[in-house]
């Protein structure tokens, strides 16, 4: 690809799934309106979900989902020996994700409710920064397609990668969207990072804090408010443990 | 200005037909809240029975119209070795109808920053430029500040102005539009009787403000109190979440951000509303952050709030509408905000100037 005078190297790219929906994979053959060109900036090695070919030099590898079992731990490390960046793609590759509720249980009453009788390996749960090291994560359930095409335009462009440091709150307002709180129920817009566009609160549904943590949040001022509006507890915890996505950030007072 | 006055029944004729031909917004009702409270915002009206003629106050205020939450500054496309900036001011006329004075008055301090300074914008000039403002006056809500501000009544800044004296609507007719338009419907010339409904649906308005903020010497307390404890006291209570600025009629700080096209043959400049309470908002490049605290970052939101800022020329900006405050999940509002730090300064006084010993 050659613009202005300069030369654009395309992406050699992988894409991998661990334990997951592969909801965040499937996205990135959303948004039509864009698809020729977003896949134009990528030379694909290896992405079951676009194509057959598999190839092992790619540069960028994609890590959809958490880690459960052990031969996911081999497959991720020898992905890592091989990406130059590796991206944890997606709530359950960032932070555990939905998966991670798992972990509250022990894992033989697990098993036997969901594969009675049948012999089956498995670990709780873990994020790919748990396993790996990650370079760059990309956090949503599912990821946001447009801020995914922005990130590899950058990549692409050698420009620099960001994502937003506001919470929801911010974009949920330039919606014009009604409070949550002011119906009467607990959101975690003030906390998760924006981003969105603020797609669940647009629509009526409390933010479940899918784009984890935003930049510096203010956990006990948040607590504190769920307090002053006498609303559960027990709502905002589960909320909170939904993506296990604000781990690290005492919450012992709720 | 010239004063007419209008049956109710004849203003709906009189709107409608406004309403129909031209781009308009209004307040309408869009929640009831838990407390079973109305809620409303400025959206399209085409009718008057679109038209929440009897709402409070909208959430948020009707400053996007003319400064919207993301705006394209300018395209960029690319061309072999060179490069084509495309830059268009859009804006079309509209009709809006229902704002308070309060919100007519923000429009009128957005005027004097966005046009009247060294750089006026043409993007927000092409937006504003061919406004129909018709205001509606109200009862205050019992958080509303804006008589302390002064801005409860108002005399420019509107096309049309709304007194609502029982049956009929006393107007204050500020230009030549208005006044052609008005012509097709039924008004009269107001009677003693009219003008007396008048100053009495003044003074009770005036008279019904439960809330006031002290600002007297405000700007001068607000430099005296710039390391006060006040501010760390508040400002572990805000989440930086920037809805304060969001809602708020009179913030305008935005952010630029350019972005390449997917197909890397064009580009982009954005501009996106911002808010001095955001954790990134006095970050440059690099990462150093001017203001990585909480309470520094509120702090500022006040400073230009009620202090002004030289491009204003030292004004305060704040109107007293307290969407901030009614928004604000922390609890944070001006009316608490100040009068803390007041309070502070009274506590200084009398800590400070104890009187000399007696010989
Ligand atoms: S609904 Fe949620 S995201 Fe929106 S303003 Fe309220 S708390 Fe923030
Ligand atoms: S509103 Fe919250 S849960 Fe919904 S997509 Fe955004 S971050 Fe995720
Ligand atoms: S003052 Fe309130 S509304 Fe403003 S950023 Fe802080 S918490 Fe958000
Ligand atoms: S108060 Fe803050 S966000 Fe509002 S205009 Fe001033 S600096 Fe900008
Ligand atoms: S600072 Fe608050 S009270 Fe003042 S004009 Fe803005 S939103 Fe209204």
């Amino acid at each position: 690809m050659k613009h202005w005078g300069f030369t654009f190297e395309k992406l050699k790219i992988a894409s991998f799934d661990f334990t997951c929906c592969e909801g965040c994979q499937l996205q990135l053959a959303n948004r039509e309106s864009t698809l020729i060109d977003f896949l134009e900036l990528l030379d694909i090695r290896n992405f079951r979900e676009l194509s057959s070919e598999q190839h092992n030099d790619y540069d960028i590898a994609l890590i959809e989902g958490s880690i459960s079992r052990q031969d996911e731990v081999e497959r991720l490390q020898a992905i890592r020996r091989q990406a130059k960046t590796l991206v944890a793609f997606g709530s359950c590759a960032c932070f555990g994700g939905v998966n991670s509720l798992k972990n509250k249980f022990p894992l033989k009453e697990l098993v036997a409710e969901v594969y009675p009788g049948m012999q089956i390996e498995t670990m709780p749960v873990r994020k790919i920064s748990d396993v790996v090291k990650v370079d760059l994560s990309i956090p949503g359930c599912p990821v946001n397609k447009e801020e995914v095409e922005r990130i590899m335009v950058n990549l692409a462009t050698g420009s620099l990668v960001t994502l937003p440091k506001h919470p929801v709150c911010f974009e949920c307002k330039a919606q014009l969207n009604t409070c949550l709180f002011e119906l009467g129920e607990i959101c975690l817009g003030p906390i998760t990072r924006g981003g969105c566009n603020a797609v669940c609160t647009t629509g009526k549904t409390p933010c479940l804090g899918c784009r984890g943590p935003s930049e510096e949040i203010n956990m006990p001022a948040f607590v504190e408010l769920v307090k002053a509006r006498e609303l559960s507890l027990d709502d905002l915890q589960e909320k909170i443990a939904f993506y296990n996505a604000f781990e690290g950030f005492s919450n012992h007072e709720a | 200005m010239i004063y007419k006055v209008i049956a109710k029944s004849e203003f709906k004729r009189f709107t409608d037909a406004l309403l129909r031909d031209n781009t308009s917004f209004g307040p309408r009702q869009v929640d009831t809240d838990s407390q079973g409270k109305a809620v409303y915002q400025f959206l399209p009206v085409t009718s008057s029975d679109d038209v929440a003629f009897d709402y409070t106050a909208t959430a948020s205020s009707a400053k996007h119209f003319f400064l919207p939450f993301r705006e394209e500054l300018s395209r960029f496309v690319f061309q072999d070795q060179e490069w084509d900036q495309q830059i268009s001011y859009e804006g079309k006329p509209i009709v809006l109808i229902g704002l308070r004075a309060c919100d007519i008055s923000a429009l009128n301090i957005l005027d004097d920053v966005l046009l009247k300074g060294h750089f006026p914008s043409p993007y927000y000039l092409a937006k504003r430029k061919n406004t129909f403002v018709i205001g509606m006056d109200h009862l205050p809500l019992p958080d509303c500040f804006c008589k302390s501000m002064s801005h409860h009544t108002i005399s420019t800044g509107f096309n049309l102005f709304c007194s609502d004296i029982g049956e009929d609507y006393y107007l204050s007719i500020n230009s030549s539009k208005a006044f052609n338009f008005l012509k097709e419907f039924n008004t009269r010339d107001p009677l003693d009787d009219d003008n007396c409904r008048l100053v009495e649906r003044r003074k009770i308005i005036s008279d019904s403000f439960l809330s006031e903020v002290d600002v007297t010497a405000l700007p001068s307390i607000l430099d005296i109190e710039f390391d006060s404890p006040v501010w760390e006291k508040w400002g572990n209570k805000c989440l930086n979440c920037g809805t304060c600025a969001m809602v708020c009629p009179t913030c305008y700080c935005y952010s630029v951000e350019e972005s390449f096209d997917t197909n890397l043959k064009g580009a982009t400049r954005q501009k996106q509303l911002y808010s001095c309470n955001l954790v990134d908002f006095a970050e440059v490049a690099g990462g150093h952050n001017f203001r990585p605290k909480n309470g520094d970052r509120l702090k500022y939101r006040y400073y230009h709030q009620h202090r002004g800022f030289a491009e204003n020329a030292n004004q305060q900006i704040c109107v007293g509408c307290n969407r901030c405050g009614r928004a604000c999940l922390a609890g944070i509002n001006p009316k608490d905000v100040i009068n803390d730090l007041r309070m502070e300064k009274e506590s200084c006084l009398t800590n400070i100037s104890s009187s000399p010993d007696r010989i």
